[in-house]
């Protein structure tokens, strides 16, 4: 628990010192590039978890998962084309892709229910870690009105997806 | 001729009254970033609740005493009667801080 809060925690200074190291906030772009990036990361947890899991619970929520973030993240899609802005990679993406690919390659080497309580533990803590970042740096970074609106509908979502995950980690007792 | 058409039509209201006692109603539930709104509804029994998902993603009605629970695909509208009154908290099952209220009388 002490761990995976510490990946949370590390992902969200990850967030802030990327920003920092630039000397300035996010732009639109980066901003774009990020929350997209969060989502496909969570994308690929789910469909590892579907392939992986063994409860049913747990199977289920892989598939809410995969279906909302694939749905909001064609719906950001339309957006950034809509506003001719093109998604910069940058080093808190790269960061964050990094640290999945890590946890994703951690994840893989259980089995059953560890396997089970590990990815339900890790989807709290990875939504957690994404709300604040929202909160605290991107939502108040974003400059394009219709951006900020989206990454606050995102934020609701990220939110209700931590809720759920709570509850299913709780019914695996 | 006024009197008379008025009487013709409080006429018409008693009988239409009489066959519909619950005179139902359909209510609208927008269900929009995130929202549900309105957040607090009063019904009755009888009554038809319009279920509309505004969003791209699927939600939920589901109530907590287990009295329905209704799924709405993404941008579709649901319809459900309401068949017991109460006071029924309700949340999406994939979005839990989504909740609302729904009062329905007899
Ligand atoms: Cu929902």
């Amino acid at each position: 628990m002490f761990v995976r809060l510490g990946i949370a925690v590390a992902a969200l200074s990850l967030l802030n010192c990327a920003a920092l190291a630039q000397g300035a906030k996010p732009t639109d772009p980066q901003i774009a590039h990020i929350a997209y990036t969060a989502g496909v990361i969570d994308i690929n947890a789910a469909k590892q978890a579907e392939e992986k899991a063994s409860n049913k619970e747990i199977k289920a929520f892989a598939k809410d998962m995969a279906r909302d973030h694939e749905a909001v993240n064609k719906q950001a899609l339309d957006l950034v084309k809509k506003l001719k802005v093109t998604p910069e990679d940058n080093d808190t993406s790269k960061a964050l892709s990094k640290q999945a690919a890590d946890k994703l390659a951690e994840l893989g080497k259980l089995k059953g229910a560890a396997y089970d309580k590990a990815y339900i533990d890790n989807e709290i803590a990875y939504h957690k870690a994404v709300n604040t970042a929202l909160e605290t740096q991107l939502i108040p970074s974003a400059s394009n009105p219709e951006l900020k609106s989206l990454l606050q509908t995102g934020l609701k979502i990220f939110q209700g997806h931590q809720q759920h995950a709570e509850h299913v980690a709780a019914g695996l007792k | 001729m006024l009197p008379g058409r008025c009487l013709a039509t409080l006429a018409l209201l008693a009988l239409g009254a009489m066959a519909v006692p619950a005179h139902a109603a359909t209510i609208r539930i927008v269900m929009e970033n995130m929202v549900i709104s309105p957040a607090e509804v009063s019904a009755k029994v009888g009554d038809t609740i319009e279920w509309v998902n505004k969003d791209v993603l699927a939600h939920t009605a589901t109530a907590k005493n287990g009295e329905f629970d209704v799924t709405i695909a993404p941008k579709k509208t649901v319809k459900s009667v309401l068949t017991k009154a109460g006071t029924v908290d309700y949340y999406c099952r994939y979005h839990p801080n989504m909740k609302a209220v729904l009062t329905i009388a007899p």
